[in-house]
């Protein structure tokens, strides 16, 4: 009737072991204050136990040294522990700069995975070992979070913004992954699994599916069918900013104020363009809210990245999987004006 | 208790007068008033105990067959909204506060007698109106009606349960508002600040959270109902909002609601040591002044609970070390009542049963608390049952096993009476036994990924889950006995005199139950608090 009830959660990532052993430390600690405390109470209730009815106990007000004593000790206890869950948390902060990145969606009530190959999943979400996966997530709806347990990760993850999740899974096999902030109905339904491949069977996987073109020609495609293209021309003859080679720039804006040209940057830019408007440009583009779907605006993103990167595809690293062979190659020269 | 000769309650008492529904309604008897609340937060006690009984029979199965996801998402959030803003919120401070504080400083009332009936009565309005809410369709929200979920996407009685809330914010606001002049103009003769029972002290901090922390709350709750009803673009991103931003409003009062539930209890605590010990409370300023340091470090620390919803790595470290620094004053109160057993008189009678299992399950809650401070380990059990497992202990070990303890220990006080021993005993080992049970398991459970409020979980989650299920039926159990032998004790139990713990403190030197006046004369304190003579006449009455 219990099928194999595990007391530990499985270890499957770089993370999870450094995770671990703060929580075995911090076991370990409150085992012996409980177990002090415990043990100092039951033994004085015990030999100090009431004699006589009208006895009293003995007349101690206090004593500075041991108050000194047990502030300071604990200070420096939580003072370690901070320090130690700070150096796990900066860990988890900083991916590394050559990450796999794969975008997500949550909605009520299902996520969505979307490889920069074009490959899609829905509540599956592959991975390859020995690689750094950063997932750059957002929702359509209301907060959601994305939690790993066997990767000890997870963050939520929040309409109208773009949060991170790093992690590099170190054991194939198949995981939990959750939603974490409560989502309404289906909640507990917003679950499935992260399946982790070593690097070849990764690059395998990839390729089987029937993608229709990467993330960042499906970018290329929407761009000129919403028409972005007539303005914002490479050749600084639009009525808009050029783009190539803007992503992770830094752009002055209207107001004076300078900003990092980031994916948060860019969605904001397209479904409300007038709020940071760049330097030397009319407030002249529609606002594209309601217009585009969070997927379509992570496509965006990916193209904006892309162009005036000199690839013609996002650089998928050689060992995740690069540009496969038949695959539909935007032609950039031909598509976009230059 | 020794036995001696049947006693007769006084002649004159609160409770003897006047008898009818109006001498209730219409009182202005603090004692009168606590009375009201202990009827109310016990209703509203059991109506969330029995949402609680329904979320664990759920889970006793992976499956979720019991009930639908909406429904259990009902039954949760229900659970904690009546647990959190209706029980224990108002348990220690509105019962035992209400009636303790005139009576541990000598006065004849609160400083605003009126404005304590008002309390009561905006209290039960606005408790209506939340019950108006769970019978006309439910709330799905959670007890911290997160946005934009609350404000945009809920079809459930956001509205009604969210004006109920604000309203009851009020109740609280003129309870702390009262508590704050009472203690500072009305203490006896003699009474001062360092002679103060450390109950008193610690209901002086939980009073400044409540002025200070619960006007936000109120307002943030009225924002979610405005944004629902007018549209206002305030949390939801569709509208130009901020959801975040209601986290961060929300936590500002919600964190430091977790003192207010859990100072008093500790003020019970240092109460009941001190009395069963026959003993002066080890180290008197360092407790006093941990319960203001608790007050203010809770006010700094509300961003711990958002250590996973986008906030920046620099804020994280500082609400983390901020987190680390309340542990400080809490270890340094629990130190001290291990201390103050040294070398005591003790007496293994309930209440101090309860203060023994108050400090060991306040111990491992506030110890589990350092795992959710540090930063780096909070990632992977925050939104887990390792959370859930983690504010039970300090909510349920904690703040109900102060009530428990502090209502044993004041019964004979506020009745005249005197419960059955054996069966109060009994109770007392059924509730520590039972709740260990219920949460212990949810740390093992939480670790292993299991995330809180899920209606249906994984199949390797169900050991853990039947053993809470389990432990929380023993608990129910050990909650209902209590209720009965009270209510029994209220007409049959024996007559006790005016001390008959034998304790120190100025409500032990009136009659039990006290006059309407408390005190025939006022008192001059000449003596420090918990100053034990070298010996004492317990039974005297």
């Amino acid at each position: 009737m219990w099928p194999g009830t595990p007391l530990f959660p499985d270890t499957a990532s770089t993370m999870a072991h450094r995770v671990d052993a703060l929580y075995f430390f911090l076991i370990g600690l409150t085992a012996f204050f409980s177990l002090l405390i415990a043990g100092l109470i039951i033994y004085y209730a015990i030999k100090f136990r009431r004699r006589a009815p009208d006895s009293v106990g003995a007349r101690l007000s206090g004593g500075l040294v041991l108050e000194i004593t047990w502030t300071v000790i604990p200070l420096g206890i939580v003072l370690v522990i901070f320090t130690w869950g700070a150096s796990v948390f900066f860990a988890m902060a900083r991916p590394p700069a050559d990450t796999l990145n794969i975008y997500v969606v949550g909605k009520q009530w299902m996520w969505k995975f979307q490889h920069l190959n074009g490959a899609r999943e829905i509540n599956e979400l592959h991975v390859p070992i020995g690689q750094p996966v950063k997932l750059i997530m957002t929702s359509e709806d209301v907060i959601h979070d994305l939690f790993f347990p066997a990767f000890r990760v997870k963050a939520d993850v929040i309409p109208g913004r773009y949060t991170e999740i790093w992690f590099e899974a170190t054991r194939p096999g198949t995981y939990h992954l959750f939603c974490a902030e409560y989502c309404g109905t289906r909640h507990s339904g917003m679950i499935g699994q992260v399946v982790v491949l070593e690097p070849s069977e990764f690059q395998t996987w990839l390729s089987s599916g029937q993608a229709e073109g990467s993330l960042a020609s499906a970018g290329g495609k929407l761009f000129r069918d919403l028409a972005c293209n007539t303005c914002h021309r490479s050749d600084a003859q639009g009525r808009g900013p050029v783009l190539d080679g803007l992503f992770g720039k830094t752009v002055t804006l209207q107001s004076g104020d300078r900003i990092a040209v980031d994916e948060a940057y860019i969605r904001e830019s397209i479904v409300n363009p007038n709020e940071k408007l760049t330097a030397g440009f009319q407030p002249i583009m529609p606002a594209y809210q309601g217009q585009v779907t969070e997927e379509q605006l992570l496509e965006l993103i990916e193209y904006v990245r892309a162009l005036g990167t000199g690839t013609s595809l996002p650089s998928l690293r050689p060992d995740a999987g690069g540009p496969r062979p038949g695959e539909n190659t935007p032609s950039r020269g031909g598509n976009v004006p230059r | 208790m020794p036995r001696t000769n049947p006693l007769l309650l006084p002649p004159r008492h609160y409770l003897n007068n006047g008898f009818g529904v109006r001498s209730w309604l219409l009182t202005r008897d603090h004692k009168r008033i606590a009375l009201l609340y202990l009827v109310g937060v016990t209703l509203f006690f059991f109506i969330g105990g029995a949402f609680a009984v329904m979320i664990r029979l759920e889970l006793a199965t992976p499956a979720g067959e019991l009930v639908t996801d909406d429904t259990y998402n009902k039954l949760f959030t229900l659970h904690g909204v009546m647990m959190v803003f209706f029980f224990l919120i108002p348990a220690i401070p509105a019962v035992l506060g209400n009636f303790l504080i005139p009576l541990m400083i000598g006065a004849k009332d609160l400083a605003f007698p009126k404005l304590n009936l008002a309390s009561w009565y905006i209290y039960m309005i606005g408790a209506t109106f939340t019950l108006y809410a769970v019978v006309t369709g439910g709330l799905d929200t959670g007890w911290t009606f997160y946005t934009p979920f609350s404000s945009a996407y809920s079809t459930t009685q956001v509205v009604p349960a969210a004006v109920g809330i604000f309203i009851t914010g009020f109740s609280s606001i003129l309870t702390g508002l009262n508590f704050i002049v009472t203690i500072h103009r009305m203490r006896a003769p003699g009474l001062t600040w360092f002679r103060l029972p450390l109950f008193v002290w610690s209901h002086y901090a939980a009073s400044l959270i409540m002025v200070l922390g619960t006007p936000v709350v109120a307002i943030t709750i009225l924002m979610v109902a405005a944004e629902r009803i007018f549209g206002f673009g305030l949390f939801d991103p569709n509208r130009g909002g901020d959801p975040v931003l209601f986290q961060h409003l929300f936590w500002f009062y919600s964190h430091p609601a977790v003192y207010i539930m859990i100072l008093p209890a500790m003020g019970v605590i240092s109460e009941l040591v001190a009395a069963f010990c026959r003993k002066q409370v080890f180290g008197y300023t360092f407790v006093a002044f941990a319960s203001l340091g608790i007050a203010v470090l809770g006010f700094l620390v509300w961003g711990h609970h958002m250590f996973v919803a986008g906030q920046s790595v620099y804020a994280a470290l500082i609400f983390s070390i901020l987190s680390f620094l309340v542990a400080i004053p809490s270890a340094i109160k629990v130190f001290n009542w291990t201390a103050t057993m040294y070398k005591g008189s003790i007496a293994w009678e309930t209440p101090m049963l309860y203060a023994i299992g108050f400090i060991g399950l306040f111990t491992i809650g506030g110890l589990t608390g350092l795992f959710l401070a540090a930063v780096g380990l909070d990632v992977h059990v925050t939104d887990t049952y390792f959370i859930v497992a983690h504010f039970h202990y300090i909510m349920v070990g904690g703040t109900i096993m102060g009530y428990l303890g502090g209502l044993h220990y004041w019964w004979p006080k506020i009745s005249g009476r005197t419960y059955n021993e054996l069966l109060a005993k009994v109770s007392a080992a059924i509730i520590f036994f039972g709740f260990n049970l219920t949460f212990f398991p949810q740390f093992i459970v939480g670790y292993l990924g299991m995330p809180r409020r899920y209606h249906a979980y994984p199949p390797e989650f169900q050991l853990l889950n039947v053993l809470s299920s389990a432990g929380a039926s023993i608990l129910g159990v050990g909650y209902l006995i209590p209720m009965i032998y009270l209510a029994w004790s209220l007409r049959y139990g024996r007559i006790v005199g005016s001390n008959p713990w034998g304790a120190v403190g100025l409500e032990w030197t009136t009659t039990s139950p006290p006059p309407t006046e408390n005190f025939a004369e006022t008192p001059v304190v000449t003596w420090d608090a918990y100053e034990y003579p070298t010996e004492v006449h317990g039974h005297v009455a």
